[in-house]
């Protein structure tokens, strides 16, 4: 069962969720897989703490053009929806970080003026981590503004294997690169705060599941603060809230020193098997 | 000679447009006898490479200099290997007074044939 973590808003507390999720998943064989899909920031590693074993370059196929045979037709930079290849005069350029890689220009060439060439835009690292977790990232270049392929390619890299879970820690926001790690979960924990700006990016990030079909849940985080209106939020939704985490000083210091939610709170290991075990019974429905 | 300068609306009256990729209209003026017409910019809400875009448009147009409020990394490359001129209106608020001041010579240039500018 493939299980992603995401939340709207930053800061809410997915990698918090994420990691402990893991970690309380890690006593049944084989172990889960964690894949850090927040390849712009990873940071799950400071609490699973993997020894990375296997690292790969990844990225897309950029054009490159041979001028010698270029007639100047200009056909590659009309087809490119992504103005990433321009033909300006007798010169072609090309705006490597505006492709996305799909080939039209390669293709559309009368000329075969175009040949592809790997773009580095990051790179896959793969391990172990506590507690025999499977642990695989992408981190992807500094600069690189396209954070998509790299995490498509971080989720086709490591297969599962059979009654493996999987945990996808998404990255923040609403936007392509999170659309892209939580595609093809069987379930979707949204984990929120109970504030105004947690709630309007909840509205959101639920948006996403249901355009999706995939079904969802919601964890809130710093339980105590804000106000009542994301559950009522929730409640109007039919998304059921599957733990609250109150806001908690020892939790924060815990945080702050690299432990997991389950290192300074053991108790939310059962709490944790037991959604699980409900989502897996499919006894969560929205 | 024919010059394209970033426009807000589609006359000589109208106030200069600071983005170049973004602007809302391109005027493509003769600066000595102010013949002019406008064209709707059709990459104002491209997800992405308005810059490149436009800077495909001045190319296709067959302008000689280009007016803006300033160059986005990508356009200015893509102007540079067109080898077209980029001016920069700097204070200037309408396009009849660009204009006067492109045919004074007032207008900052930029790029390669540029002098350098202090940073």
């Amino acid at each position: 069962m493939k299980i992603a973590i995401a939340s709207g808003k930053g800061g809410t507390g997915k990698t918090t969720i994420a990691t402990s999720l893991a970690l309380s998943l890690a006593n049944v064989t084989p172990a889960p897989l964690f894949l850090d899909c927040d390849v712009e920031a990873p940071n799950a590693h400071l609490f699973l703490r993997p020894t990375f074993e296997r690292r790969q370059k990844v990225g897309i196929l950029i054009p490159r053009v041979d001028e010698s045979k270029c007639t100047y037709c200009g056909k590659c930079a009309q087809v490119c929806q992504y103005h990433a290849i321009a033909v300006l005069g007798k010169k072609v350029l090309v705006f490597a970080q505006l492709c996305h890689g799909c080939g039209s220009c390669a293709l559309i060439c009368p000329d075969r003026a175009i040949n592809e060439v790997p773009g580095v835009m990051g790179v896959l690292e793969a391990g172990t981590a506590r507690a025999g977790i499977a642990f695989a990232r992408g981190v992807l270049n500094i600069g690189e503004p396209m954070a998509v392929p790299v995490i498509r390619q971080l989720k086709k890299w490591i297969t599962p294997a059979p009654n493996q879970s999987v945990i996808l820690d998404a990255p923040p926001g609403t936007s392509c690169p999170v659309v892209e790690s939580v595609r093809g979960a069987d379930f979707l924990l949204l984990v929120t705060e109970p504030t105004p700006f947690g709630l309007h990016d909840l509205r959101l990030a639920a948006q996403i599941a249901r355009e999706l079909k995939i079904p969802a849940g919601v964890i809130v985080n710093r339980d105590g603060t804000g106000d009542a209106r994301t559950d009522d939020f929730c409640a109007a939704e039919h998304l059921p809230i599957l733990l609250r985490v109150p806001f908690d000083r020892a939790l924060a210091e815990g945080i702050a020193r690299g432990q997991a939610l389950v290192d300074v709170r053991p108790e939310y290991g059962a709490w944790f098997r037991q959604i699980v075990a409900q989502i897996a019974n499919r006894e969560v429905v929205r | 000679m024919k010059i394209l300068i970033t426009t807000v609306a589609p006359n000589l009256e109208s106030e200069v447009d600071p983005r170049f990729g973004r602007g809302a209209y391109f005027l493509i003026v003769d600066p000595n006898t102010l013949e002019w017409h406008a064209h709707p910019n059709p990459g104002v809400n491209a997800s992405g490479g308005a810059g490149i875009q436009a800077a495909q448009f001045v190319v296709e147009q067959k302008v000689d200099a280009v007016i803006s409020g300033d160059f986005g990394p990508n356009a200015f490359d893509a102007l540079n290997a067109a080898n077209i001129a980029m001016y920069l209106f700097g204070a200037t608020r309408t396009v009849r007074e660009a204009i006067a001041r492109f045919n004074a010579g007032e207008l900052e240039r930029v790029g390669a044939a540029a002098p350098q500018r202090r940073v």
